[in-house]
């Protein structure tokens, strides 16, 4: 009770001073108002049948299959990266950390592209695969997790990344005294003492993966019900029928809303 | 590298030409008639005419000094929704009546469009053609990775047609959204076998065989290009349509393997 209300009384203070307070509903408004525009614009009247349009679940049920084996290797691979980057004593560890943001900064394309020349069929590792193992991944759903993970992943590593390097080592040091080992630490001590900026990290991982477009087409083509994606649905659409655009797009909206809504609540603790 | 040197020396050439007619010719008053042109010209053309259309507006640029020619190279599909959406172009070239008829629908072009040049498809195989692709029947092989474009954009409703003509079901792994995102595909081995125009083909030089086929007759493209309604610089996109119509745009057309009307 006293800390809640010590804290309203915080917030309560902090009445933004106008300086702030316009550029800050400046920047709302720019944030809000075109997603406002695809509710004012969406075709209402013929909403349903345009949802039930085979294209429309096909496309949903791949976007949601992909980014979620997507977000699930990123973070069976990213978190021991992040802990890498964040507690191991690495030479050369702020380099390392440039190059795992580089996707970050990347045009999607130009990742789709980079995966195609390593990846693709005559690509640097892809020819191997092709001739060893007969797996070729352009076109391919596995594909689409590829290019997917490779977007995605950086905003995993970052999140833990940041979540580790903030956590107190010292309960670290306690439990290796105790005589917990090394594995036994990170998953009953370290784990646990950065879940807010895991799930944080987890969320936005598969957000961006669900939103992921240009590596995608690049990499992975499009084809319904193999690599077509909402957002390819999306694009394909728009030059055709952009009312269908415009309810593909609201599904996105709605389905990603949803998501970071009830994760926020649920999990995610904005220190405030 | 050497094609760019090549395109400067070409356009530097053009430069001299047209110096030398102006001071022959007792010049229009600047500010009056069709031929002062000057400032920005923005250009929306059909992904198969990037290297032609790039080369003509360098040509344009140096015989009119002061213009600058922006190009957006698209689907044409792609291209015809953002000029109905109020994208500011001066000059629409489609590869394909059908794209053009979307956007004289709505009124946003409405000079009655001129057909300037047209192109055919052909099968692009990766060099040496190394899948032993012979014609279109190949592209119902299952086992053949296949790229195709979607049908919306000019490529893709003519690849329909020739499909259609040869009585072959294809069996694409990907539908891409413009002819330039298929041949890429083609060029860099991903797929065995693409159909893309012949001036494609050739633009893709010697990462690309190409495969002429019968049934190409049945989907010839005709290229419509118009000035755009709401044109920013209405003496702009007339100079430069009259640019790709002269004998001078023409040769550089035909050179990329294009045919006339």
């Amino acid at each position: 009770m006293t800390v809640s209300t010590a804290r309203r009384d915080r917030r309560r203070r902090a009445r933004a001073p106008l300086v702030l307070a316009v550029p800050a509903l400046i920047g709302l408004a720019f944030l809000v108002v075109p997603l406002a525009g695809l509710v004012v614009r969406a075709p209402w009247g013929t909403l349903t049948d345009q949802l039930l349009r085979p294209e429309v679940g096909q496309a949903l049920v791949l976007s949601l299959v992909c980014a979620t084996t997507a977000t699930a290797i990123c973070f069976v691979l990213g978190v021991p990266l992040a802990w890498l980057l964040a507690r191991s004593g690495l030479p050369g560890r702020g380099v390392l950390r440039a190059l795992v943001t580089v996707p970050l900064v990347l045009p999607p394309v130009v990742g789709g592209v980079a995966l195609l020349l390593v990846l693709g069929r005559r690509g640097i590792l892809g020819q191997y695969l092709d001739a060893w193992f007969g797996i070729s991944l352009p076109f391919t759903t596995a594909g689409v997790v590829v290019a997917e993970a490779f977007v995605a992943m950086p905003f995993l590593v970052i999140s833990v990344e940041g979540a580790l390097r903030g956590a107190d080592p010292r309960y670290e040091d306690a439990a290796a005294t105790l005589g917990a080992s090394r594995w036994l630490t990170f998953r009953r001590v370290t784990l646990p003492s950065i879940a807010p900026g895991l799930v944080a990290g987890t969320v936005l991982c598969w957000a961006r993966a669900l939103g992921e477009f240009g590596a995608t087409i690049t990499f992975a083509g499009n084809f319904p019900g193999e690599t077509t994606t909402m957002p390819l649905a999306v694009y394909l659409a728009l030059e055709t029928d952009p009312g269908a655009a415009i309810v593909l797009s609201l599904v996105l909206l709605a389905l990603s809303i949803a998501v970071l809504v009830s994760l926020r609540d649920r999990w995610i603790s904005t220190p405030s | 590298m050497p094609r760019s040197s090549r395109a400067v020396a070409l356009a530097a050439t053009a430069a001299l030409l047209a110096g030398c007619g102006s001071g022959e010719t007792p010049a229009a008053p600047a500010g009056s008639g069709p031929e002062a042109v000057t400032g920005d010209v923005t250009v929306f053309a059909a992904a198969s005419l990037t290297e032609a259309f790039t080369r003509i507006g360098k040509d344009f640029e140096a015989a009119n000094p002061g213009t600058h020619v922006r190009f957006n190279f698209a689907g044409s599909s792609a291209l015809a929704q953002q000029i109905n959406q109020g994208a500011p172009a001066d000059v629409f070239a489609s590869a394909a009546p059908t794209n053009m008829k979307q956007v004289t629908d709505t009124g946003a072009v409405t000079a009655a469009p001129v057909v300037f040049v047209r192109n055919r498809l052909e099968i692009a195989t990766p060099a040496g053609n190394p899948a032993k692709v012979t014609g279109l029947p190949d592209f119902a092989r299952q086992e053949l990775k296949i790229a195709l474009c979607a049908e919306q954009v000019p490529c893709g409703a003519a690849s329909k047609k020739v499909f259609q003509t040869a009585g072959v079901t294809p069996a694409p792994d990907t539908l891409e959204q413009d002819v330039k995102a298929v041949l890429s595909k083609v060029s860099l081995g991903e797929v065995d076998a693409a159909l893309v125009y012949r001036t494609d083909v050739r633009a893709a030089g010697n990462k690309v065989t190409g495969l002429p086929f019968p049934e190409a007759d049945s989907a010839v493209n005709d290229y419509p290009v118009a000035p755009v309604v709401k044109a920013p610089n209405v003496s702009g996109a007339r100079a430069f349509i009259d640019w790709v119509l002269s004998d001078k745009g023409r040769a550089v057309l035909t050179d990329a393997g294009f045919a006339a009307p």
